[in-house]
């Protein structure tokens, strides 16, 4: 694969912007939804809202795996974070999500065991340092994440170690998508597809998008210059009516994704309805541990007792930013009451979240307000 | 003497002598210090003085190139030459955690050494203190720094216009990813090592020649190149408009940039200064740089401009202008 140097990437996106403004109809209002945290960010990195042309709009989905976990599950982790025998592991991200009331970075503040990590295998060394307490590692993700930490879990069982177990609320992003489209609010004209989570999955989960949708669909990287090809490919679907998975990163994704991956992944985990933030339970869109790794639920081996939070309005709307249905910058907390420092709902929190890369980087009208 | 740092090396008495005299003193030899009093005597000169302070509680205090020690000196001597001053004397108070290992004392006390050395600054005054196991991790170290400034310089947001050019001394982010490394425990390149340098001897030879024209210098330290250049567009109310293409970031560490999810221009540096110099200069300034080993990859990022003031943009390799903000929460390793 080639590196492009800066200036053959600036000659390429020149001539992509020049094609970009051959294929769309000027006036025609087009909204290309994208459903990954990173794209997101990218996006906003790359200054692409400033080149394309106005009437072409960019939408974030549900694409960050911390947004997309719900109240209950975090006041479930923080249920189990106060038992005196336990230590939670966990993303970073995780810290400041807020369950009904509060953190875990609140309840570690009050005394509670919270284990940062970087990769889930590391879960086993904390596991073996602490015979005496339960490792309870936050498995949440979409199929990047998941396909490690299957991995992690068949380590786990391989092992020795017996006092690790995970409780899992992980996301699948296709049936998520069938979702967004059959909403009767929201326009969605074509979907910039997950660079990461297609390097595991290939093209085929996608495929009824285009046939039984009609929609343009196109794996895309995160450089400038390969979201920019992305948005090409989309526009030449519609443009011929020639409706397909389009795959702008062939360098890392394969047409039938990583079969390692999945079949891992197969073993460990069965499909089953989750819950979404804000969008409520989704059909066949999240995995559970299947027999004999459900030994590690800790839902099922250690279940709470005690009755969790009544959820309280808080007037968060990530549920309709997670949907597409609003920018961030419509909410009425945002920048106000719920910024990254005070965080409201989940979007807000996390690196890769709708509303924290709009705080973080186009406050002022999605960052168009350079003069 | 035993091996480990105790409680009663910080007492006050016979053991904090055997400490200083045994680990400290021999790495710190001057006529100030030599003394022992409470305090170090010396003549001024009239003028303008720059005085600085920082505290360095580095976790790990060991990493790749370098040493909490190391950053203890060159940090202090690179704000004293970012006011525009020539480092003279430096204090050091150290505050050591029971069952430090002296050993460890030892290479830290002896690459401040060296480093005073470099940047030819004297550490004429000091304090050392011990804390109970657990209250720190290690060793704390404070330095505070004082120097005098030419009449021939001034350095000062204030003096910063539109049509300066912005001008980065080397490659940005290595010290961050270094230390990073250490603390999660990547297995990285072994090219990947702090940039902690002393750089007034650099900044000097450019004051020297051009004295006023540069408007300001800043080290981008904590919070890296984009939350310095916010507060200097802030300071100053002027615009500053950055070129991507022109931001210099080794091949190395933009590769860890890509798989953490980490942006190159908020990662903390210790090596490297900015300078805002006036536009007839610019060419002078950066060939001074380049005869410095702490100087060769020195380059022009960009523009003062009188528009958006008080901002700073960004122009992407694609031709977007991406509105930068200062630093927010601190980096984490994204999840996907």
């Amino acid at each position: 694969m080639k590196t492009l140097t800066s200036q053959e990437k600036a000659n390429t996106a020149k001539a992509l912007l020049a094609r970009i403004r051959e294929l769309y109809t000027p006036g025609e209002h087009l909204r290309f939804m994208e459903v990954c945290g990173t794209h997101t960010v990218a996006i906003f990195r790359e200054g692409i809202r400033q080149v394309l042309p106005p009437e072409i709009e960019l939408v974030s989905g549900p694409g960050c795996p911390v947004c997309v976990t719900d109240q209950i599950y975090m006041d479930k982790a923080l249920a189990y974070a106060k038992q005196e025998d336990v230590i939670i592991a966990t993303f970073g991200d995780m810290l400041k999500v807020p369950g009904t009331e509060h953190s875990l970075a609140e309840a570690q503040a009050a005394g509670a065991h919270i284990h940062v990590i970087y990769s889930p295998l590391e879960i086993l060394e904390l596991g073996k340092q602490n015979p005496d307490k339960k490792i309870i590692f936050l498995a949440i993700g979409f199929e990047t994440t998941i396909a490690a930490i299957a991995g992690t879990v068949k380590a786990v069982h391989l092992s020795s170690v017996r006092n690790i177990f995970f409780l899992v609320s992980h996301k699948l992003v296709p049936p998520a998508l069938r979702v967004l489209l059959e909403q009767k609010e929201g326009q969605i004209d074509g979907f910039i597809l997950p660079g990461h989570v297609s390097v595991i999955i290939g093209e085929e989960p996608y495929r009824y998008l285009a046939d039984a949708y009609k929609i343009p669909a196109c794996i895309t990287g995160f450089e400038g210059v390969e979201i920019l090809s992305g948005i090409v490919n989309l526009l030449e679907q519609r443009k011929t009516n020639h409706y397909q998975i389009g795959n702008q990163y062939t360098s890392v994704v394969m047409k039938t994704g990583n079969p390692v991956a999945l079949q891992l992944i197969d073993e460990i985990y069965e499909v089953c309805d989750d819950t979404w933030r804000g969008m409520g339970v989704l059909p066949k869109s999240g995995l559970r541990l299947k027999a004999p790794y459900d030994q590690y639920d800790v839902e099922k081996v250690y279940p709470l007792t005690t009755p969790l939070p009544v959820e309280k309005p808080t007037g968060c709307q990530c549920g309709r930013v997670l949907q597409g249905l609003i920018r961030p910058d419509e909410c009425p907390l945002f920048g106000k009451v719920c910024t990254t420092n005070h965080p409201v709902g989940a979007c807000m929190v996390s690196v890769e979240g709708s509303c924290a890369a709009w705080y973080k980087y186009g406050r002022a009208s999605g960052g168009l307000a350079w003069k | 003497m035993s091996e480990k740092v105790k409680l009663v090396h910080g007492n006050g008495g016979r053991f904090s002598h055997e400490l200083l005299e045994t680990y400290i003193l021999p790495h710190f030899k001057n006529e100030w210090l030599g003394v022992l009093h409470d305090g170090a005597q010396f003549p001024v000169q009239a003028g303008r003085m720059a005085f600085t302070t920082d505290s360095y509680v580095v976790t790990p205090y060991e990493f790749p190139g370098g040493n909490i020690g190391k950053l203890a000196i060159c940090g202090t001597v690179n704000d004293l030459a970012m006011n525009g001053a020539i480092p003279q004397y430096i204090s050091c108070a150290l505050i050591l955690e029971e069952g430090f290992e002296l050993k460890q004392l030892e290479a830290i006390l002896s690459t401040m050494e060296a480093m005073a050395a470099e940047a030819q600054v004297q550490i004429v005054t000091g304090d050392t203190k011990v804390v109970e196991k657990g209250s720190i991790d290690g060793i704390f170290i404070n330095t505070a720094g004082i120097g005098m400034i030419p009449d021939t310089v001034d350095s000062h947001p204030k003096n910063i216009k539109p049509g300066m050019k912005v001008i980065v001394t080397g490659t940005l982010g290595d010290h961050a990813i270094a230390v990073m490394g250490t603390r999660y425990g990547l297995s990285l390149a072994a090219s990947i090592q702090t940039d902690c340098a002393p750089l007034n001897g650099m900044i000097q030879a450019v004051l020297e020649k051009v004295g006023k024209k540069v408007a300001v210098l800043r080290d981008p330290t904590r919070g890296g190149l984009g939350t310095t250049l916010c507060e200097l567009a802030q300071q100053s109310q002027t615009g500053i408009l950055i070129e991507e293409e022109q931001i210099p970031v080794t091949a190395e560490v933009k590769s860890v940039c890509s798989i953490l999810g980490y942006d190159a221009i908020y990662l903390a540096n210790e090596g490297k200064a900015i300078l805002i110099v006036e536009a007839d200069v610019e060419e002078e300034v950066l060939s001074i740089l380049h005869t410095f080993k702490y100087g060769k990859a020195a380059t022009t990022i960009g523009t003062v401009i009188s528009q958006n003031k008080g901002k700073v943009g960004l122009r992407t390799t694609i031709g977007g202008i991406r509105i930068i903000e200062p630093l927010g929460e601190d980096q984490v390793p994204r999840i996907c």
